[in-house]
């Protein structure tokens, strides 16, 4: 018994223990001084490591910050306001605020609205299930609803509810990861003020779009008609929302046939 | 004597090549092999890498045998590896920063590549003293450069030229890699004659 199983076990752990005893020895003999700055700074964010400040992660955003290579204390989105004015008390700046995102799904073809093409029994994930002819539901541009986006979210703020994802935006911290996940790229990320969106992404054809979905965009201009700031254009059979003009006064979503438009507010917790 | 260490050697380089002969370390191999400089970089760290491993697991190995547990071999040899590369990178870090900062990331993702490890079980199984195994191990190591340096040239063309849609990327670069790795066959039985 000892020298089978026991002996090796020792022997292992005598091992490992002892390199684990070197490499502190070394971490502390050894150490570097690193700038006390970026150390304070990586402190105060929130270490999600998302990269949505453009940088490979929170250490790599705080070395810009302290060295110097970036000025912009404001990107950190899922830090906020908060971690902005920390970071710019420790570099002695100006705090500026950060535009704070939300994750928007564009996609409402739930279960009982959208048919779907065959019966997929493959592996349960998004990006398997895009490859056999881009999913089993008859419109390609629909949420297929195995959840990639779901699983890779660090906030668990994302479920399937009826076969669509929806985010919900209290615990959204506006990374992005999920944009980059989405194998049919429906999920955006869109400021927190924001009151108008269109809930779908199909491109196609009015009449197309009409036998796969009931829920989805037709390109009927109705909408580019009835709003008064011409924020809302139909491109590609698909009505888009610039923002820059928007006031959200809802015109939109109440001449909508489809009801493809939505009026809330995400920093109210909307799920739309 | 001279001339087994030479054969060795030229069997590491070319006839054996571990990526394009024994198919071991290809993450790297395609992951790291977009330009020139990173593509050496990462060469000259895993041969680095491989002649620290192979000089501490090869006396390790001899403990392992005598207390007759040579099949704990693999899970010692990674933990080993991993820990020796942790420590390397922080004396480098402290004492040669200038080669620390040009090895870079390329350090510690190669804890736990597998031909760093397939290189210190093969000195084993081959049956090596340590000279040799030390030897084998630089030329691995100097195969693995070889192999990463053509490459990154080959994918550098690659790049330029026009390739069906259905081919970019990945499925291009895996057919260019077979292709090189086509051309490393022409080596073997070539070093046995290199010195007769």
């Amino acid at each position: 018994m000892f020298e089978s199983i026991l002996f090796p076990v020792l022997l292992l752990l005598g091992i490992a223990v002892f390199c684990a005893v070197l490499l502190t020895l070394a971490a502390t003999f050894f150490a570097v001084k690193e700038d006390e700055r970026a150390v304070a700074i990586r402190d105060c964010l929130p270490g999600a490591n998302c990269g949505a400040c453009g940088f490979s992660g929170c250490d790599g955003y705080a070395k810009a910050l302290a060295d110097g290579v970036s000025d912009k204390t404001n990107l950190c989105v899922p830090g906020g306001d908060k971690t902005a004015k920390e970071i710019a008390e420790i570099l002695g700046v100006e705090a500026e605020d950060v535009v704070e995102k939300v994750a928007f799904v564009a996609c409402n073809g739930t279960c009982d609205v959208v048919s779907k093409k065959y019966e997929y029994q493959g592996h349960k994930s998004c990006r398997t299930a895009n490859m056999a002819y881009n999913g089993d539901r008859i419109c390609n541009f629909a949420c297929l609803g195995y959840g990639d986006c779901m699983t890779v979210c660090p906030q668990g703020a994302i479920s399937i509810k009826n076969g669509v994802a929806r985010v919900s935006p209290r615990k959204c911290i506006g990374c992005g990861i999920c944009v980059r996940e989405c194998p049919n790229g429906i999920i955006h990320l869109v400021n927190d003020t924001t009151r108008v969106v269109v809930e779908c992404s199909n491109h196609d054809k009015g009449a197309v779009t009409r036998k796969a979905c009931s829920n989805g965009c037709i390109g009927c201009m109705k909408c580019e008609k009835t709003c008064p700031n011409g924020a809302i254009k139909v491109k590609d059979n698909l009505a888009t929302i610039d923002y820059s003009l928007c006031t959200g006064c809802g015109e939109c979503a109440e001449v909508c046939p489809v009801g493809c438009i939505h009026v809330g507010s995400f920093i109210c917790g909307a799920h739309f | 004597m001279l001339k087994e260490l030479v054969l060795i050697l030229m069997a590491g380089v070319l006839v054996n090549n571990y990526v394009l002969q024994q198919f071991l370390g290809i993450c790297p191999f395609l992951g790291v092999s977009k330009k020139f400089d990173q593509a050496s970089g990462m060469g000259i760290a895993v041969t680095f890498v491989m002649l620290c491993a192979t000089a501490v697991t090869w006396p390790l190995y001899l403990l392992l045998e005598y207390l007759k547990l040579e099949y704990l071999q693999t899970i010692v040899f990674i933990l080993v590896i991993a820990a020796l590369v942790q420590f390397v990178e922080i004396v480098l870090k402290r004492f040669i920063p200038a080669l620390h900062k040009s090895l870079g990331v390329y350090l510690p993702l190669i804890t736990t590549n597998c031909a760093v490890l397939g290189v210190t079980i093969n000195n084993i199984t081959d049956g090596y003293n340590f000279l040799e195994s030390m030897i084998s191990s630089l030329g691995v190591g100097l195969g693995f450069l070889l192999a990463m340096v053509l490459f990154a040239g080959v994918r550098s063309r690659i790049e330029n030229c026009p390739s069906p849609k259905c081919f970019k990327g990945v499925p291009i670069t895996l057919v260019a890699a077979s292709i090189v790795a086509l051309a490393f066959f022409g080596f073997a039985g070539v070093v046995e004659n290199l010195l007769a």
